[in-house]
């Protein structure tokens, strides 16, 4: 599987939820830039890809990590889901077959389904990657009136966030979070807690998810011709051990072990 | 219950099982309409937050598992040459057969988009876990289909074509089991990419290899229970002389199983868990007591596994505890980290049963029309010494 080390120019959004007052203008922009439908959700759904919580007094966005190695990217037969070089994980509807391992698979529950349409998609955050492929920053980061929300290369991200917690230790839980969750994420997260206490995953690995089905799939070539070469074999010795048995039998009528016995008429 | 169909001396009369029958066929097109009509949110239970359920993993996961005899009674017969199973491989290849069909027609139920099934064949992506299993279930369906062929060429009576694939029969039966192997194993590989959600009682890296020795196991006690059950329909009696040494199998394969269990627990620091009061563990328990120890300490008596109730009620055990394998894995294991409780809708095991009732219902048909069993009737004791009973 490719390796967790991020090309250099990887764009990638930093969330600061120390700086945000909530006021949901990510949510609007990318609802106008992506054409989704305009209702308001609590939560994201295939049609809201990233909304603001609050839990108790903080803010905290919900949205796409786009991490370097995507587990949707990984799981989807038909490769509807990949990441481009410069960062954005993205969807291509007219493959999609709707067999849901995406929605099941992401370890930050990011692919969401239409269940409501007969013919149904995948919804989810692409980075805004037409506007990025435009070298302009993500509708969500552009409106922010905080900067809460900053788009960058990712590498100036993580070090911006790591001057921020230096510069001022007391407001901000010492840890970035996207840099080494899920063998490292496009998006990083900085709160004043812990957070997965904002309802981020605790316990995703630091190891991409897609190498726990990579160290199986990996060897399945190999498998096969081991496997097929070893069933020739056993075939092949078994059917001469018959042969042997025949002749044989035709010289001297042996009685074969009882366990052993077969019908004649089985044999053609 | 496949004496749903109306027997060949019987004729059409409406029996209970019947009227059962086709009452289940009736809601079964019903919601068949509402679901491509309406689409999955307003016949299902999923969602963003449980978006697999039992179609997944009762009609796929275990439809797969339990079809898992016609490989191994196909290696048995032809690999390693043990002929005395020759009786029961064509009601076997003809109950894997069915049994891939009908795996994919539960695919077409549960995929968003089923018109666009063919698309895993354009479309590739070596490194998911669903195209692997999608191009074995697919290619191994056909070997199936041509491993089944012969018997309607026979009664076709169109014997060039029988003999034609007479000659491949050792590469398809070879190229069966592995293709098998691969998909019945990848079935467990498909959760390896949820460690942080699937439950310890079930999550393993050796989850592959649990699949796979789970399905070996369940796939030879759904060839007993099959053979009782089509026993019943048609009239003959168990074949013990077979079937006793399929239980032993099952027996090894139930018991490599359980130790496979206790180690993947002992690795996970979960023995303890698996000792414990909660949700997970009761469901753990049922399914390992009930569907592990409980038979292999029944089916390890000569006296039981030698009877055919015995041996029906041993079997039954192990299918009902692979079933709650499977179902804890793809649905119980993975509820608390969803944070939602998921319970099937009554239109999504209406899907399923109608699917199980279908495949029932053409197995009848196939052994109505079809030289599947030696003879029908007859005196099964001897059906093992029946000459020609699958050479094809």
């Amino acid at each position: 599987m490719e390796t967790t080390s991020p090309p250099a120019g990887t764009w990638g959004l930093l969330f600061d939820s120390t700086m945000c007052i909530g006021c949901g203008g990510c949510s609007a922009a990318c609802k106008e830039q992506n054409g989704l439908p305009d209702r308001i959700e609590a939560e994201p759904t295939a049609y809201t890809w990233t909304v603001v919580d609050k839990v108790g007094d903080r803010y905290i966005r919900r949205m796409c990590m786009h991490c370097l190695s995507p587990t949707c990217a990984s799981v989807c037969p038909v490769g509807a889901l990949h990441k481009l070089a410069d960062g954005p994980v993205v969807y291509d509807s007219d493959k999609c077959i709707g067999c849901r391992y995406c929605v099941m698979a992401c370890p930050f529950g990011v692919p969401k389904y239409q269940w409501d349409r007969p013919v149904p998609v995948v919804g989810k955050c692409v980075m805004c990657a037409p506007r990025i492929a435009r070298g302009e920053p993500t509708a969500c980061a552009s409106v922010c009136p905080t900067g809460a929300t900053t788009f960058g290369r990712r590498d100036a991200l993580i070090a911006e966030a790591r001057r921020r917690i230096a510069a001022e230790p007391s407001r901000y839980h010492d840890h970035v979070y996207g840099i080494a969750e899920a063998g490292g994420t496009g998006v990083l997260m900085l709160a004043g807690v812990p957070l997965p206490e904002l309802g981020l995953p605790a316990n995703v690995p630091d190891r991409p998810l897609p190498q726990y089905t990579w160290q199986v799939l990996s060897h399945l070539p190999d498998f096969i011709g081991v496997a097929a070469v070893f069933l020739f074999g056993i075939r092949w010795i078994t059917q001469r051990r018959e042969l042997v048995r025949a002749i044989e039998g035709a010289d001297r009528p042996v009685e074969p072990p009882a366990g052993m016995a077969h019908p004649e008429g089985g044999r053609r | 219950m496949s004496v749903a169909l109306p027997l060949p001396r019987r004729g059409w009369k409406l029996g209970f099982w019947s009227i059962v029958f086709w009452v289940i066929v009736a809601l079964f097109a019903y919601v068949s309409i509402l679901r491509f009509t309406r689409g999955l949110g307003a016949t299902t239970n999923l969602s963003d937050r449980f978006p697999w359920g039992v179609w997944i993993g009762f009609d796929i996961l275990c439809g797969v598992g339990l079809a898992a005899g016609a490989f191994t009674i196909m290696a048995t017969v032809h690999i390693f040459n043990i002929h005395r199973f020759d009786p029961i491989v064509r009601p076997t290849v003809l109950t894997g057969f069915l049994g891939y069909v009908f795996v994919s027609l539960a695919l077409l139920y549960d995929l968003g988009q089923p018109w666009r099934i063919w698309h895993a064949l354009v479309y590739w992506n070596p490194h998911s876990v669903m195209f692997e299993v999608a191009w074995c279930v697919m290619l191994y369906t056909t070997v199936l289909s041509l491993e089944f062929a012969p018997i309607v060429f026979e009664r076709l009576r169109l014997d060039w074509a029988r003999r034609t694939l007479h000659l491949f029969e050792t590469p398809l039966v070879i190229l069966g089991v592995l293709l098998s192997t691969l998909h019945q194993s990848s079935l467990g590989t498909v959760f390896l990419i949820v460690p942080e959600k699937l439950h310890p009682l079930w999550y393993t890296s050796m989850l592959p290899v649990h699949f796979y020795v789970s399905a070996i196991g369940a796939g030879l006690g759904m060839v007993i229970l099959e053979s009782h059950l089509s026993g019943r329909a048609f009239g003959h009696a168990l074949a013990m002389d077979l079937l006793e040494p399929l239980g032993r199998a099952m027996v090894v394969m139930l018991s490599v199983f359980g130790v496979l269990r206790l180690q993947g627990l002992f690795h996970n620091g979960a023995l303890g868990m698996a000792l414990g009061a909660s949700y997970e563990s009761r469901m753990f328990q049922v399914e390992f007591v009930l569907g592990v120890l409980l038979p292999v300490a029944l089916l390890v008596w000569p006296r039981i596994r030698r009877s055919p109730r015995g041996l029906v009620f041993g079997s039954s055990l192990a299918v009902l505890g692979f079933i709650m394998h499977r179902l804890n894995v793809s649905v119980t294991g993975l509820e608390r980290a969803s944070g939602v409780h998921y319970r099937p809708s009554w239109m999504e095991l209406t899907v399923s049963v109608g699917l199980v009732a279908l495949g029932m219902g053409a197995f009848g048909l196939a052994v109505k029309y079809l030289p599947i069993f030696p003879h029908h009737g007859a005196d099964a004791g001897h059906g093992a010494r029946q000459p020609a009973a699958a050479g094809r």
